[in-house]
């Protein structure tokens, strides 16, 4: 039974990925039977190019996406690079979790609370430094050319990359090596990009090209923080598929596979940076510069370290402080008049989209790990051996942009009768969720020293009674991590749910981003917070669970990832 | 025999059917039969105290009728239209995921003219009689187009303006008096986007009041389109550079222009609910400060109502939401500034004393003109004037 999980895996999780591509580039050449489109046809197409200001759209589109992607890596690599082994890097990897667990959308509700011209920053030194007894007439968020959103994907990109790069770093000799390339008298900052990056970029590249893929097709954030005449790319697409007039889904499908196209070709072009970089490094490294001792490095990664948290964590704050306020008034630096009742007003309106979030992101989490610990635990007792090509599969989805085949996806259920259940949902959401979940587990897994099990069996245990008994109760902290992480990322999720919901459900993250359009700030801070709460929560449970399980097995508490 | 007894009974049945609608409506097998249906209402959501009001009447339904009440909030109407064509298109002609949607105006006509929706009903709903229709015409005729009891009347809204009587001492008084302010006071005046039902209000007003002559927008427009519209297009070209952000942005709804007022961004914020400033300022949403005020030549009105897909899964359901919702104790809560504040659809005579007690004890709130203040009404052009006026607003400004 072992050793269907991966074709089960793949089956539910790259045909809806695959189908959908179909159902999205079908329609862009013409062929959608519902709506009556039956031929082979360029005008989608053509439509498409004949839009006003689509050259805006797409210079936004990739500005940002490579802006964001770039300015997280350099940000990570910089301060890793400068700080390695060092004080801020465990002070950082302990913040890590709350800024990575918080959705996309209340970050860049946090974000535009933070920086809009009537915005916290400028009310906390208004009017005294900056004369502005009215908010300035200046457009921060949105502005022009996207600058808001490069800001609020890298709030949220370089907490992932950092974790992946710490993640890489363990599995390394880079404490090692960095010893030999400093006896050789290399500088810190110089020995870590000459010596240990190459040996981790392997491991960091997908996830690279994953943010790359994320920042260029985002739709939720952008809603918040990019401009709207003309939007980026991606929201964009969202509004043809959402125009009253059908006809314009050619068009929007047409805009999807654009999308895709646009990635691809991103993904490629970053692909051979990267052969040029590694070119050129090769060179410098070759060259044999021992570089200087890095302290400017140092404190230039600190700080832009320590900018992005704290506007990060600044943000949510913000928005906890805009849901208790009764009257906050510009210019003051904090509310006049505080109140409870924002939240207790909500309570009735929150039950629903509040019960939908946790249950499809339970059920999606807990599908998940189902599915990922079968595929492991099948890697192991039939001695597949994991190949790199497997884990382009799990990339797959977050690296096709979303609106390239959720589209296909939502043709696919509408023709099976299941958009607008609560199954396809579900099913949407493990689509992103079973990648991350995947990739938090599958390390710590297959790192657990095999003589245990080898151990057990040698006493007469059966492999299940092994797995249940041995592996997974030793596991348990990676597991629950794991959970934890899946639950944070399908309570984060946008568009999936705005496809396959079929317009029945609404989750806190559809509300927030319905609410930011406009409206009351203080209730926008409501369900910003309480979507950024919701993850921390679960994390809290999957660290705190098995410390309470094994509170009196010193052994037990040995076993961090 | 029992064979063909059964076809006439199945006969029968089938020509029953389609009439039960237009004939009686027996409200009590109609009650009988929403028990227990979860209603899907599509209703545009940007407004944080109408969303608490609707999740009242969701509490309310649940207790009273066992229906289950759930807001699928929208950005704009047009979306759930799509939604149901969409439906039409691919043959789902029966379970759509629609039940009731708060309509008026173009998408009303659209879904009307596409026979999108479900009915005639809302005349035979037992709180219909309470309708004001002598004195409110626009409960029956929406933007000029007749309703004939597909959509049921649930509010009357009449444009007006808000300001900061601490900031603006002489606010305008007709339409043209906004560009002057913001010559005056360049990025002070700002107005929703359009499609944005405030936004196209907006731009309705300004059309009426610079048109040469106002009387044929209750027509269909035709080839005068651009003869008619010209005016408002050289006004909107002189005010835009003028505008907040220069009009390189603007708010994406009415309540965002109220923020902006409170942030002092912007001297006015456009509502279409009287009682608005007042409700604001009971809210902390604005300063004491705020007052309301209306166009010396009047200002547009119109009545908004709910109306059923023709393929609602929980058609029942929706019609016991519709008439709660024209209830007296429904509408009460409506009108009061605590609440909502927007005006009844009711006729105060047509209540019974406990009814009319209901309406007597709202408060009034310091910011809320009395109703011979509130000046003339407006009627609503045909909705064909905003759809093109619409399209030309974002190629022009928009994009």
């Amino acid at each position: 039974m072992l050793r269907w999980f991966p074709a089960l895996t793949l089956v539910l999780f790259l045909g809806p990925v695959a189908a959908g591509l179909v159902g999205t580039w079908a329609p862009a050449f013409g062929f959608l039977p519902s709506l009556g489109g039956h031929g082979l046809t360029l005008e989608p197409w053509r439509q498409l190019f004949a839009q006003p200001g689509l050259g805006t759209s797409l210079a936004l589109t990739l500005g940002t996406g490579f802006a964001a992607t770039l300015i997280s890596l350099g940000i990570v690599l910089g301060f890793l690079a400068s700080c390695h082994g060092m004080r801020p890097v465990v002070v950082v990897r302990k913040l890590l979790a709350p800024l990575l667990a918080v959705p996309h959308v209340a970050v860049a509700v946090g974000f535009a609370f933070l920086a809009s011209p009537s915005g916290w920053a400028a009310r906390l030194v208004s009017p005294w430094a900056t004369g502005w007894d009215r908010p300035p007439d200046i457009a921060s968020v949105p502005d022009p050319i996207g600058i808001a959103l490069v800001c609020g994907l890298v709030l949220k990109e370089t907490p992932f990359l950092l974790l992946i790069t710490l993640g890489a770093l363990g599995q390394t000799t880079a404490d090692r090596t960095l010893a030999v390339a400093r006896s050789l008298g290399y500088g810190p900052a110089t020995a870590w990009l000459k010596t240990v990056l190459p040996l981790i970029w392997p491991q960091i590249r997908l996830p690279v090209f994953a943010v790359l893929a994320f920042s260029l097709s985002v739709v939720d954030m952008a809603l918040i923080l990019a401009p709207g005449t003309p939007p980026p790319l991606a929201p964009r697409i969202l509004r043809w598929f959402n125009d009253p007039e059908l006809s314009n889904q050619f068009l929007a499908a047409a805009g999807a596979s654009l999308q895709f196209l646009l990635v691809a070709g991103s993904i490629a072009l970053l692909y051979g940076g990267e052969r040029l970089v590694a070119m050129l490094g090769r060179r410098w490294i070759a060259a044999g510069g021992r570089g200087h001792s890095g302290r400017i490095a140092r404190r230039a990664g600190m700080m832009a370290m320590l900018l992005m948290f704290a506007t990060g964590l600044a943000g949510i704050l913000g928005m906890a402080i805009w849901s208790l306020a009764r009257r906050w008034r510009w210019p003051d630096a904090l509310p006049s008049a505080w109140t409870t009742e924002n939240w207790s007003r909500q309570a009735d309106a929150l039950i629903w989209p509040g019960w939908t979030t946790v249950t499809v992101a339970v059920a999606a989490a807990l599908i998940a790990i189902a599915l990922v610990l079968g595929c492991l635990e099948n890697e192991q007792r039939n001695g597949v051996a994991p190949g790199s090509r497997v884990l382009w599969l799990i990339y797959a989805p977050l690296l096709a942009p979303q609106i390239g085949f959720l589209f296909g996806v939502q043709v696919l259920f509408v023709s099976a009768g299941l958009d607008g259940e609560w199954a396809a949902l579900v099913w949407g959401h493990l689509l992103f969720v079973l990648p991350y979940v995947f990739l938090a587990l599958a390390d710590p897994w297959r790192r657990l020293d095999e003589r245990y099990s080898r151990g057990a069996r040698a006493l007469g245990a059966s492999p299940n009674r092994v797995f249940w008994r041995i592996k997974l109760p030793m596991l348990l902290r990676p597991v629950l991590f794991a959970l934890a992480v899946g639950f944070a990322v399908s309570v984060g999720e946008y568009l999936p749910t705005v496809f396959t919901g079929g317009g029945r459900f609404a989750t806190l993250t559809t509300e927030a981003v319905s609410l930011a359009s406009g409206g009351d700030r203080r209730v926008i801070g409501v369900y910003g917070f309480l979507q950024a709460l919701l993850p921390w929560a679960g994390f809290m449970l999957a660290i705190g669970l098995p410390a309470w399980f094994y509170r009196d097995r010193r052994g037990m508490k040995v076993f961090a990832t | 025999m029992r064979w063909t007894a059964g076809l006439v009974a199945v006969f029968l049945f089938t020509l029953a059917t389609p009439a039960v609608a237009q004939q009686e409506l027996d409200w009590g097998q109609v009650t009988q039969k929403a028990r227990g249906q979860e209603v899907f209402w599509n209703a545009w959501g940007g407004d944080e105290r109408i969303n608490a009001y609707i999740a009242w009447v969701g509490k309310r339904v649940k207790a009273e009728y066992g229906v289950t009440l759930r807001h699928v909030k929208l950005a704009d109407t047009a979306e759930a239209v799509r939604k149901v064509l969409a439906e039409k298109t691919a043959g789902r002609n029966e379970g759509g995921t629609i039940d009731l949607i708060w309509i008026n105006g173009e998408n009303f006509k659209a879904m009307k003219d596409q026979d999108l929706l479900f009915g005639p009903f809302a005349e035979q709903l037992p709180n219909f009689r309470y309708v004001d229709v002598e004195n409110k015409p626009t409960t029956r005729l929406d933007f000029t187009v007749p309703t004939d009891g597909l959509e049921a009347p649930w509010g009357m809204a009449k444009l007006n303006f808000i300001h900061d009587s601490a900031v603006v001492t002489t606010p305008p008084r007709g339409i043209s008096g906004f560009l002057e302010h913001a010559k005056a006071n360049p990025g002070r005046v700002a107005y929703p986007a359009p499609p944005d039902f405030i936004g196209t209000t907006f731009l309705k007003q300004a059309l009426y009041e610079l048109a040469t002559d106002p009387a044929v927008l209750q027509q269909p427009p035709g080839d005068n389109f651009d003869a008619v519209t010209r005016p408002l297009w050289a006004w909107l070209d002189a005010l835009t550079p003028h505008l907040w952000r220069s009009g390189k942005d603007y708010p994406k709804n009415g309540p965002a222009l109220i923020q902006l007022l409170d942030d002092s961004e912007v001297d006015f914020a456009i509502s279409f609910y009287p009682a608005e400033a007042s409700s604001a300022i009971a809210d902390g949403k604005l300063p004491k400060t705020a007052r309301t005020f209306v166009l010396d030549r009047g200002t547009i009105g119109n009545t908004h109502f709910v109306a059923i897909p023709y393929n609602a899964n929980a058609r029942e359901g929706a019609m016991v939401v519709a008439d709660f919702l024209m209830s007296p104790e429904a509408q009460a809560r409506k009108e009061n500034p605590e609440h909502w504040g927007d005006n009844t659809v009711l006729a105060m005579g047509k209540l019974d004393a406990a009814g009319r007690k209901l309406f007597d004890e709202l408060p009034r709130g310091a910011a809320t003109l009395a109703p011979d203040e509130l000046g003339p009404t407006l009627p609503e052009p045909h909705p064909g004037w905003m759809t093109r006026i619409e399209e030309q607003w974002l190629s022009r400004y928009g994009s």
